[in-house]
């Protein structure tokens, strides 16, 4: 119980005294207030995780494991599996990493290492600002833009000149896993950028500049320098953006096909679990159906979980590596 | 010798454009978007979308004032819940907490803003319209209260900690007791940064479609009261898009521009407060 | 902080004013389910406000299952659905529940063939044979044999179906089932059934979206959306080999058919029946009613809305493309009003 409060103590029961002396000036009770508070939040996040493992028992007792490598999805015949939401949640994220990864660490690393000050202040302010656009406004933007460039220009281009690949076969939907797979690299990517970039700030100063000591062109102190030693935090930020891209629900609803289909091509529709949540959840007629969906919402919830752990650990470490700070 | 200094060089040269390529190439993203909007919502922006109520199926015309107003009594209910739980619980981590109630706190707290927002839809489902039998502003508010509460809580705790330790003396010192000193001297001085938080927090749940589909549900008509189910905008942009009509993706437009500058234009004043804010304390 | 102070204290004022604006004196019914129907009920709904102004009957279109589905958590007042509740909901039901048949519509296969201006004609094995997945282009045999000299296109059928519980999928199925025994075996009928193939939208409204957008797309949806958004639609081949559209006359037809025999609950299937004037794909749809509603204002509000319905809400109908009920029907329903206590 550290407080920043001294005591002068004299009597035979000083902490007891200190106490009721701060009971009497307020302090006692503001704080026994203020941590009720925080503790209620301790509460609801335990609350929420016992809801979904109770809701879930149903399906559990009925699938087991097998719940997660099952790939038929049958309300009428009450067989229910993951695999093909955990298929698509899995594949556009990583559709979206591919993408959003290489954009958004260049872009991190010119604004930490190579801009000028005021050019880094202002477009990362203009980033941020990106990260605040809210997720059905991306699937608005991707429905009408991002869907019919696919249909009419791309998934053509692709199937033609990539198409001995099973990933690039069949019929040109526009909607499907790669539009998936773009529209959350595009959402994604101010958090890798924002993220990195500070990872980048924190590594001390001395690194960078002993490798300038020795030589090195700017580019090459960055790259054999800095990032080196950022290693463990910018991989953290892609895991955060990661966590973000597997509960991402509304734009890529939108754009995903809604079809519980596990296919090799990227053109195919499929559904993601964030995405058969939203469009099922309000009507699973029968205990069994919506205790699958509480298990699928589970499965989400944990695996967001293991990754924003994960995120954390890595980026206090580059952090406690550079400059011993404690949080972030 | 000179010959890998050169290309030493140029690789060094094509690095900084590549870099500067991929940031410049994100933030034209955001332009491209802002402009769309514009272009397609300014279109269908007229005096009917803020005051009419929505048309029957099918039938052009009607606005979407019933989503607008639902969506600031959404929001005024999540400030309502997000605020003082955020506020005085961050207040508790930074003023009294110890080593492990706070560590947990805040382990929950970032468990909770990585909960996907459909999972925390599903949970005020459960956890309030099934027993109230009742779809209802309140439940979405709510909803939208949940996730605001960790965001509000570890930009609270941020905050209230960068106040400097010799305004937090002085003031001991002039013989303040603990809540006498957090009261008057560090919450105000960390007030600018608080508002600030709490308005990116609203800003960011204001655009939250996932937790209203099973809670606020919607509404063609006005919402009366608190305990009713209400239209909101995020979710009749939703509907509106992935709808036929032609009229209904004009209005998807429109309240899509309304929603974007509502957020952007809290981020840009907020952010711009700040910084004028961390500059005046310094000078 | 006073800014703050001051805009929370103009928010909360501002929202105090407009819900008390409403008043206590509305009365405020919520509603939920089936998207086939849905611009005839929003239509209803608006018109009946429009009479009451004191009333309001709040209907969101989810889909039959999710009306079905509040229903039975208790979560609205009434639902509808196009696909009738099955023994076991009822019985899980809390109070009984009375089906009331309000509309009659049909299942369009809708199409979009960029280049081909033909009207096409459906044959039964021809639409089992799309939806599961046999028959994948345009210019299959099957149907060139039903088109000639359409100039269907060498491309890829992209199938559309509903991604959410739905009435419009039960008539759907419901008549693949009675005309193809694979279909019947291998997915069978529901409001939510394990599609072979195709891509989702979520009600009638994403399903017709997504033809809109999708070229070479095929989809079922209700009448009213094919004709609301202007989408080409094929006639489909009866029970007596004639080929149809789906009009107010083959859908009344197809109705009555049924009249007479219409059980008492009027839970009844009208697909594929007897008859060459029948549209084969054609349905009622009903509003589901708790047979006790604890509110008086709700109830009475309710049980004048039903009067109002099946009466002088009729007149609505046709130009929306809806066939009205037949009389034999609406003077049963009529008597079962009653039972709501």
């Amino acid at each position: 119980m550290a407080t920043a409060h001294t005591t002068v103590d004299s009597g035979s029961f000083p902490r007891v005294r200190g106490w009721l002396r701060r009971l009497r000036s307020g302090d006692e009770i503001a704080r026994l207030v203020t941590l009720l508070f925080a503790l209620s939040v301790i509460l609801l996040t335990l609350f929420l995780v016992q809801r979904l493992w109770d809701e879930s028992l149903l399906a559990r007792q009925a699938f087991g494991w097998t719940f997660l490598f099952s790939r038929v999805w049958d309300p009428v015949a009450g067989q229910f599996g993951a695999l093909p939401f955990v298929y698509g949640t899995l594949l556009t994220s990583l559709l979206g990493l591919i993408v959003a990864v290489p954009l958004g660490l260049g872009a991190a690393i010119f604004l930490a290492e190579l801009a000028p000050r005021r050019i880094s202040d202002g477009l990362t302010f203009l980033i941020d600002l990106l990260a605040a656009v809210p997720s059905v406004i991306y699937g608005l933007l991707g429905i009408f833009i991002v869907v019919p460039l696919m249909r009419t220009v791309i998934q053509p281009a692709l199937g033609q000149t990539l198409g001995f690949l099973p990933l690039f076969q069949g019929p040109a939907y526009g909607i499907g896993f790669l539009t998936g797979g773009v529209v959350l690299a595009v959402m994604i990517v101010p958090f890798i950028i924002s993220v990195s970039r500070e990872v980048l700030l924190a590594v001390p100063v001395d690194q960078r500049e002993a490798a300038l000591a020795l030589g090195a062109t700017r580019w090459e102190a960055t790259w054999k320098a800095v990032m080196p030693y950022a290693r463990a935090g910018l991989l953290g930020s892609v895991f955060l953006a990661l966590a973000r891209a597997l509960g991402e629900t509304m734009a890529v609803t939108m754009v995903i096909g809604n079809n519980p289909n596990i296919s090799a091509s990227l053109f195919a529709p499929g559904y993601s679990i964030a995405a058969v949540l939203a469009n099922e959840f309000s009507e699973a007629t029968g205990d069994l159906y919506l205790s699958a969906l509480m298990e699928l919402a589970l499965v989400l919830f944990l695996v967001t979980f293991i990754l924003n752990g994960l995120a954390r650990i890595l980026i206090v470490l580059t952090a406690r590596r550079g400059s011993g700070m404690a949080q972030v | 010798m000179s010959l890998r200094t050169g290309w030493r060089k140029s690789l060094n040269v094509v690095m900084l454009t590549l870099t500067g390529v991929c940031a410049v190439f994100t933030v034209s993203v955001l332009f491209f978007i802002l402009g769309y909007l514009v272009y397609n919502g300014g279109k269908s922006l007229n005096w009917a979308f803020f005051t009419q109520l929505p048309a029957p199926v099918g039938e052009p015309g009607g606005g979407m004032a019933n989503a607008i107003v639902g969506s600031a009594k959404l929001l005024f209910l999540a400030a309502v819940v997000g605020v003082p739980f955020g506020l005085l619980g961050g207040l508790y981590l930074a003023e009294f907490g110890g080593r492990t109630v706070p560590f947990i706190v805040r382990y929950m707290a970032d468990l909770l803003n990585g909960v996907p927002s459909i999972v925390i839809g599903i949970f005020a489902y459960a956890v309030i319209v099934l027993q109230a039998r009742h779809f209802s502003t309140f439940a979405g508010g709510l909803a939208l209260g949940f996730m605001m509460i960790p965001i509000v809580l570890r930009s609270t705790e941020e905050f209230l900690r960068a106040v400097p330790r010799p305004m937090r003396e002085g003031a001991m010192a002039l013989g303040a007791s603990k809540w006498k000193m957090i009261v008057s001297v560090v919450v105000p001085a960390a007030s600018r940064g608080i508002v600030t938080a709490i308005l990116l927090a609203l800003a960011r749940v204001a655009g939250e479609t996932a937790p209203l589909l099973f809670t606020a549900f919607g509404n063609r008509f006005w919402s009366p009261g608190w305990m009713q189910p209400t239209a909101s905008l995020p979710v009749m942009i939703y509907t509106y898009a992935v709808g036929p009509y032609e009229d209904w993706h004009q209005q998807a437009w429109a309240a899509g521009l309304v929603l974007l500058a509502l957020v952007l234009v809290t981020n840009v004043a907020v952010r711009l407060i700040v910084s004028r804010g961390m500059s005046a304390q310094r000078s | 902080m006073s800014l703050g102070r001051v805009s929370a204290g103009l928010l909360f004022a501002v929202s105090m004013a407009l819900s008390a604006c409403q008043g206590n004196t509305v009365t405020v019914l919520n509603a939920a389910g089936a998207t086939f129907p849905y611009p005839i009920y929003s239509k209803w709904f608006d018109e009946y406000h429009r009479l009451h102004p004191n009333v309001q009957i709040n209907y969101q279109s989810i889909g039959s299952g999710g009306g079905i589905r509040q229903l039975l958590d208790g979560t609205v007042d009434f639902g509808a659905s196009d696909g009738p509740m099955t023994d076991q909901q009822l019985a899980d039901a809390p109070v009984r529940i009375l089906h009331f048949p309000t509309v009659l519509g049909a299942d369009v296969p809708s199409y979009n063939l960029p280049g081909v201006t033909a009207e096409l004609k459906f044959t039964p094995q021809v639409l089992a044979g799309i939806f599961l997945g046999k028959i994948t282009r345009w210019n299959d045999p099957a149907i060139a044999g039903a088109n000639p000299g359409a100039g269907l296109p060498a491309e890829d059928i992209v199938v559309i179906h509903r991604s959410d519980g739905s009435g419009t999928t039960y008539i759907w199925t419901d008549y693949l089932s009675k005309v193809s025994d694979e279909w019947r075996t291998r997915v069978g009928q529901g409001t939510s059934v394990n599609w072979p193939v195709g891509l989702g939208g979520k009600g009638n409204e994403g399903v017709a979206g997504l033809v809109k957008q999708t070229p070479f797309s095929l989809g079922y949806v209700e009448l009213v959306y094919a004709l609301q958004n202007n989408m080409a639609y094929g006639s489909v081949q009866n029970s007596a080999g004639v080929f149809l559209k789906a009009t107010l006359e083959s859908v009344s037809a197809a109705a009555a058919s049924v009249a007479a025999s219409m059980p008492e609950d009027f839970r009844v299937s009208v697909t594929n029946p007897a008859g060459a004037a029948a549209y084969p794909i054609a349905s009622f749809t009903w509003l589901l009613v708790p047979t006790r509603i604890e509110d008086a204002a709700k109830r009475a509000v309710v049980k004048d809305f039903l009067a109002w319905m099946l009466t002088a809400g009729q007149q609505y109908c046709e130009p929306l493309a809806y066939a009205k009920l037949p009389q034999e029907v609406v003077a049963r329903e009529t008597q079962a009003i009653a039972l709501i206590q």
